[in-house]
């Protein structure tokens, strides 16, 4: 088909707009980050812009912002590791095998996402006190999996469903076990859909504020980055410059994770959910 | 295979569910919790139903319910409805042949790479009445400014721009793997048979989409239910853009007594909403392929 040069103008006008407004907040915050407290509220682009806010960020000067990109860290990745496993053996077990109450599984997980979350933290902390897991990170890792193993069991169980049970089969005349058969061929060929399910896990947990604030002790050092952000946000005023800066140095992570794994998403995704 | 994943939502989330609905029969509320590190007791007592009748009632004592249902069905469809639109128009324009796709792509995406509480910082800085750059724009163009995130209902507006900012990448990727998985061969097909653009997007885009949209909106009204993190973190306990979500969690942790059992009861409500809308959904879905 060809295009109109007018249609064309038109299109790349439309994509260009609609760029500017997704990525103009996350620009401002950029520019904001260089400017000193007092100048982040003016409306120039370079205004007395230094790199103060960094060095006083790191330097640890705003409270232990190493000490919380550490947690999130580790609290972010464990979660990651744990989801993708729990949903992947599940969902595999859910595409393959035909068990008593599977359909109820499937329906619970879409369930679970109706119920509230926030609304469950004083039983879970009771829970967790019973398990001896009260203020651990440890605890916080096995809160976000609940949240996060029902979406990527769903996601994942659709994108198994798309690899040929002829696979299996073959797998299974050759001498693999039924966990050989996952680990060796269904996981291999699976890459995408775990890319995604990986990549929504951790941004779960590196981003999540309630559960952090609620559930983690509250010694400064345990916190993680969500949480220890508040402390910019006084009552009565916002050191904008630094918190800027500070969010610049969470964003990061997370998009630079993001963006190998983002062509991935379209068929992880759509596989996913056209199946699920 | 599957017993791991099980045990630990079962653990994890059938436990505190049966727990939080046993709650919303009783007063439980931060002084009458057992409290073992203290040694405490449970001191709470049953209440009957008093808690659904205090709520569905409407007592704005109990967070006025109707009227922040109502909010709370403005504000999902509201945003879902955007986002759906918005995500299908994008994903339409990123479907075709244009030079920088993949660089428009990964532009449009950005939002969803952002930890959200990240955003909501940066929408506050936007948005604040008298130095955020979009009210000094706004000024600088003669058009009035309103005080976005105070007391009025422009506050809703605003945490449902941003709410949209935020959802409408997940959607544009969805449909955009939805519509790479229409055969082009249909698309010829139609074009021989001399069907216009609209009719082509009438009688093909849309049915080949069917499923992946089927499934993408019910999670989107799911999630933007429930969204609690935007709206708390952008406007806090804001009566105008009191859902009833936040609403629970305001019951639970601003409130002086922390009111365990009314936050429950409002979980259970919105679970219950939640299950009436999804049998629905299902249903006009089934009727409408049938």
């Amino acid at each position: 088909m060809k295009r109109s040069p007018l249609a064309s103008v038109g299109l790349h006008a439309a994509l260009v707009c609609a760029s500017a407004v997704a990525v103009f907040p996350v620009f401002w915050v950029l520019v904001t980050s260089f400017k000193p407290d007092a100048r982040a509220v003016s409306s120039r682009l370079l205004d007395e812009s230094t790199v103060d806010n960094y060095v006083r960020v790191l330097s640890g000067e705003k409270g232990d912002f190493l000490a919380w990109t550490a947690n999130s860290v580790s609290i972010a990745l464990a979660t990651t590791v744990l989801a993708v496993f729990l949903s992947a053996t599940a969902a595999y077990a859910a595409s393959r095998f035909r068990f008593a109450g599977r359909r109820v599984l499937l329906r619970s997980f879409l369930l679970v996402q109706m119920f509230p979350f926030a609304v469950l933290i004083v039983p879970l902390y009771n829970v967790l006190l019973a398990l001896g897991l009260q203020g651990s990170s440890f605890g916080l890792v096995l809160v976000y999996c609940t949240t996060a193993v029902p979406f990527c069991t769903y996601m994942l169980k659709g994108y198994f469903d798309t690899v040929p049970a002829e696979i299996d089969e073959a797998g299974r005349v050759d001498g693999l076990s039924p966990f050989g058969v996952f680990w060796r061929l269904i996981v291999p060929l699976s890459r995408p859909g775990l890319a995604v399910t990986g990549f929504y896990a951790f941004l779960t947990a590196w981003g999540e504020v309630a559960f952090a604030s609620a559930l983690l002790s509250a010694s400064d050092e345990s916190k993680t980055l969500a949480v220890g952000l508040q402390v910019f946000v006084q009552q009565n005023r916002t050191e904008w410059g630094h918190l800027a800066a500070a969010s610049v140095l969470v964003a990061l992570p997370a998009v630079a994770l993001f963006y190998p794994v983002q062509r991935y998403l379209v068929t992880g995704l759509s596989s996913g959910a056209v199946k699920g | 295979m599957v017993l791991p994943v099980v045990l630990v939502v079962a653990v994890l989330v059938l436990f505190p569910l049966g727990q939080g609905v046993l709650f919303t029969f009783t007063d439980v509320d931060e002084g009458t919790i057992a409290n073992p590190v203290l040694g405490r007791p449970a001191t709470y007592e049953w209440v009957g139903l008093r808690n659904y009748a205090g709520i569905l009632s409407g007592d704005p004592g109990y967070g006025a319910f109707w009227g922040t249902l109502g909010r709370t069905m403005v504000w999902t469809f509201g945003c879902v409805l955007c986002h759906y639109a918005l995500g299908l128009g994008l994903a339409l324009l990123l479907n075709r042949q244009v030079r920088g796709r993949a660089v428009y792509r990964a532009l449009l995406i950005l939002p969803w790479a952002v930890p959200a509480f990240v955003s909501a910082f940066a929408w506050r800085h936007l948005l604040n009445a008298r130095y955020g750059i979009v009210n000094q724009v706004l000024r600088a163009l003669g058009l009035p400014d309103p005080v976005w995130l105070g007391q009025s209902d422009w506050a809703l507006v605003a945490v449902m721009v941003v709410n949209v900012w935020l959802g409408t990448p997940f959607m544009m990727v969805a449909l955009l793997g939805g519509l790479q998985s229409i055969p082009t061969t249909l698309y010829e097909a139609a074009e021989v048979d001399g069907a216009s653009p609209w009719q082509r997007f009438r009688h093909v885009t849309l049915p080949g989409l069917r499923a992946v949209s089927g499934t993408v909106v019910l999670l989107g009204v799911i999630w933007t239910f429930n969204m609690f993190a935007v709206v708390y973190l952008i406007t806090g306990a804001n009566p105008n853009t009191r859902l009833l979500v936040t609403y629970a969690f305001e019951r639970f942790f601003s409130a002086a007594s922390r009111d365990y059992a009314v936050a429950s009861t409002y979980g259970v409500l919105i679970l219950s909403v939640l299950l009436v809308f999804a049998a629905a959904y299902r249903r006009a879905l089934r009727e409408e392929a049938a």
